[in-house]
């Protein structure tokens, strides 16, 4: 192979694989992306009803409610500040999860305004609290703006 | 008095590192055949300092001296002592320490088995990680000391995260690590090969073993890792797209496009610039690994501190490392000149769109991975990229990789005949084809493409692989090294594959309510009868311990005893799963919560097939391992003797290095 036509090769494949990569990322990206609210975002009505999303804040004292025939638990998350939204999941609770502590959901809003959560998850410390759940609780003065803005 | 031994030694190998860093390129430079000597010293000293000072901090340890810091916060009396020492490299600092010295390890090995490479090359390779050395031990002494000592110790220490507290554990880490930090080696010899001007086939063979045993190192480590995920969180998973999980996939995907781009160049002498630029990715991608893991910017079972001051220590470090090396390349990889001619069939053509779909199927893992941070960063919110996206990229970039595997065995180099391929190929394609479509009838009673799919790749792979080794070697019976390990890794990876398919395919994955002596509960056709839950005593934690027995078809199989422990006061219960395995399907269950009037909820899975993963892994390794002990570059090494490179310069400073 001539020297020209090999480097037509490489450009070749490697236009392929660009191309090739941005059409899968693109592809994949879509319906993947769980962003992250608030519950004032959802009390506020931002959040898209039957979109996979995440849900964080901290479980209210004393809302964890179970049935006694199924596997199911109701909770309440909330953001200290009034702002609060039922999670139902029928799946089991991570051993870190508490009442009054942190936590971060990942599911579904339905119409009837309940979180129905797929997954959740609890991660903290003795003094260690998600990040995320952080900036949720921090927005005490500034004004109803949920934590995400790129919500399409 | 031990502690402060350690630290010295510490410091004085961070001397040594910067002698070994500095010395040896300027004697190249200015032709000082007495510094260039001293890049063997150099590296031997500061391995060996290392290892004092880690002695000491596992000395510090075993002895449980409550006036050290980091011993006061990650250990305590009542752990076993196998414990305590993994307890060493269960935190930062400790964990940072071992890196250092995992990473002079590697510069004494290269010193050690070194006498066949020209002393100009061994100087400049040995330099380069005696930079990199410095990186590590700066950060270590300046925001991560081990040492620190507590003005009041407390009576007791507290604990390592039970989670930590594991076998696995114990070994999964430094295995990790001589993977990651093995990549240095390659890396040091491509920024060599760049400041030398010159890169050959002899500098290829050279660097050929070195990054296969890092791959063994990293792939063996990924496998463990995976395992130990599996048994231990209690989640029953063996991949979770998790970012810490990807950093360490990065540089295993890249440091197998290495692996074959350096045949290419060694055999052919083409692709070299190409093959450079894998290694500084490689190693890169390692550095960039270690960043997101213990920067804190990402939080998991593996980042231990999050603090600033160490994040942009590192991210610096990285800047600066990926920077430079990329600035090198820029400016020199035009010089290296690949003279291997080749048409659009060949097995170099082969190799690279193996190559390509590689480095793709990386770009896109770390796109997935980072992206979050990049969107939170720039302040549009916060998100997460789920196991979908890496799920759907992973399908057909392996489809692409898998069907290749089978095709570049048996392409020849510089020049094909499709035809001639055909006539080979059609007999493992026709027999995959059969085996894809006729194992899933007699089995599985539902059709899935997917299923389809991974068999005929997985079967593919292995079948093309055992063919083309019966082909290889002059007698049928007696091979080289090589041929049985390429031969192994490939059939490794088909096994590996085979267990994906079945495992993502057929898995039942239940969060049920049980109740005690209550109804049990079927899967498939297992009954699981939860029989009880009693608390238990272990060695250094309590436990809620539930009695479950599943049954098959009536007939008592096995029992199985799902546990909760807690491991003391101020750590986090932890949950142990009861497991009973078997080479081709896993009975997983995992205790959840009370719920009340004597019912409990339960994760009962059943997992086809889930071992094969682990196993295609071993193989795989094994395969590395052959492949890397082929006589070919031991023996050739030898015969090359300063017949290479800069063979003046080499005898002019031959007598430098002698002593």
């Amino acid at each position: 192979m001539k020297a020209r036509q090999k480097r037509m090769v490489f450009v070749a494949l490697g236009l392929v694989a660009v191309m090739g990569a941005s059409f899968l990322i693109s592809k994949a990206m879509k319906g993947n992306l769980a962003y992250l609210y608030a519950p004032e975002a959802v009390l506020a009505g931002d959040v898209p009803q039957g979109k996979l999303i995440r849900l964080g804040g901290l479980v209210k004292e004393g809302s964890l409610k179970r049935s006694d025939s199924a596997l199911e638990a109701r909770f309440i998350v909330t953001d200290n500040r009034g702002h609060e939204v039922t999670v139902v999941t029928h799946k089991i609770l991570p051993d870190l999860f508490k009442e009054g502590k942190s936590s971060v959901s990942r599911g579904q809003l339905k119409a009837d305004g309940i979180f129905y959560a797929e997954e959740v998850l609890a991660k903290h410390d003795a003094n260690y609290m998600p990040e995320e759940v952080k900036d949720v609780l921090k927005k005490e003065h500034s004004p109803a703006q949920p934590v995400t803005e790129g919500t399409k | 008095m031990i502690p402060e031994l350690g630290h010295f030694a510490l410091a004085v190998a961070l001397a040594l590192a910067i002698v070994q860093a500095v010395f040896p390129l300027l004697g190249v430079k200015f032709n000082k055949p007495q510094w260039v000597a001293l890049a063997k010293p150099a590296a031997t000293a500061q391995f060996f300092l290392l290892v004092i000072s880690f002695g000491c901090l596992i000395y510090a340890f075993i002895v449980s001296d409550f006036s050290v810091k980091l011993v006061a916060s990650h250990s305590n009396t009542a752990m076993p002592t196998i414990y305590k020492v993994s307890a060493v490299w269960g935190n930062h600092e400790g964990s940072l320490l071992l890196w250092a010295l995992v990473l002079a390890g590697w510069g004494y090995a290269v010193a050690i088995f070194s006498r066949s490479i020209p002393a100009v090359m061994l100087a400049r390779v040995l330099s380069v990680m005696g930079f990199v050395g410095i990186g590590f031990l700066l950060f270590l002494i300046m925001t991560s000391n081990p040492f620190e000592r507590l003005p009041f110790p407390p009576a007791e220490g507290r604990t390592l995260n039970p989670l930590l507290q594991d076998f696995g554990l114990a070994i999964h880490p430094p295995m990790l690590y001589m993977g990651y930090v093995g990549f240095s080696v390659a890396f040091a010899f491509a920024i060599a090969a760049m400041l030398g001007g010159k890169l050959d086939s002899a500098w290829a063979r050279w660097a050929r073993p070195w990054t296969n045993v890092a791959w063994i190192f990293l792939t063996g480590g990924i496998t463990l890792g995976s395992w130990w995920a599996y048994y231990e969180l209690g989640w029953g998973g063996w991949w979770f797209w998790d970012p810490v999980e990807n950093a360490s996939l990065l540089p295993w995907l890249v440091g197998t496009a290495l692996i074959h781009s350096l045949a290419v160049t060694e055999k052919r002498a083409a692709f070299k610039s190409w093959t450079v630029l894998l290694a500084i990715l490689a190693f890169s991608l390692s550095l960039l690994g270690t960043f997101l893991v213990r920067s804190g910017v990402l939080t998991s079972v593996h980042s231990f501190a999050a603090d600033p001051e160490r994040g942009l220590f590192i991210l610096m470090f990285l800047a600066i490392t990926i920077g430079a090396s990329l600035m090198l390349y820029a400016t020199r990889a035009p010089k290296l000149i690949s003279t291997g001619k080749f048409e659009l069939v060949s097995r170099e053509v082969g190799l690279l769109v193996n190559n390509i779909t590689l480095v793709v199927l990386t770009a896109t893992v770390l796109l997935g991975t980072l992206y979050p941070l990049i969107i939170d960063a720039l302040g549009m919110g916060k998100i997460s990229v789920g196991p979908p996206y890496f799920n759907n990229i992973s399908l057909p970039l392996g489809t692409v990789l898998l069907t290749m595997m089978g095709v570049g065995l048996f392409l020849r180099w510089k020049k094909d005949n499709p035809k001639r391929l055909i006539k080979i190929l059609w007999v493992p394609a026709i027999m995959a084809l059969v085996m894809a479509v006729v194992l899933p009838l007699l089995f599985i009673p539902e059709f899935k493409w997917k299923t389809t799919l991974g068999l005929l790749l997985s079967s593919w792979v292995a079948l093309t692989a055992l063919l083309w080794f019966v082909g290889q070697g002059r007698s049928p019976f007696i091979k080289p090294l090589s041929a049985w390990g390429a031969m192994i890794a490939h059939v490794g990876m088909a096994v590996t594959i085979t267990g994906i398919t079945l495992t993502s395919m057929y898995s039942v994955e239940n969060d049920v309510r049980l109740e005690a002596n209550g109804k049990p509960y079927e899967v498939s056709d297992y009954a699981f009868k939860f029989i009880a839950i009693e608390d238990h005593q272990g060695k250094n934690y309590k436990a809620t311990r539930a009695t479950v027995e599943i049954t098959q078809g009536g007939k008592l199989l096995t029992t199985l005893y799902p546990e909760k422990r807690n491991y003391g006061a101020g750590t986090m219960p932890m949950t142990e799963a009861g497991i009973d395995g078997g080479l081709f399907r896993d009975l997983f269950i995992a205790l959840g919560e009370p719920l009340g009037k004597k019912a409990w909820s339960f994760r009962i899975y059943h997992k086809p097939f889930v071992r094969w993963i682990w196993l295609g892994g071993i193989l795989m390794v094994v395969g590395g391992l052959l492949a890397a002990f082929d006589g070919r570059y031991w023996r050739t090494r030898r015969r090359l003797k300063s017949n290479t490179s800069e063979s003046k310069k080499a005898e002019t400073l031959k007598g430098a290095t002698s002593t």
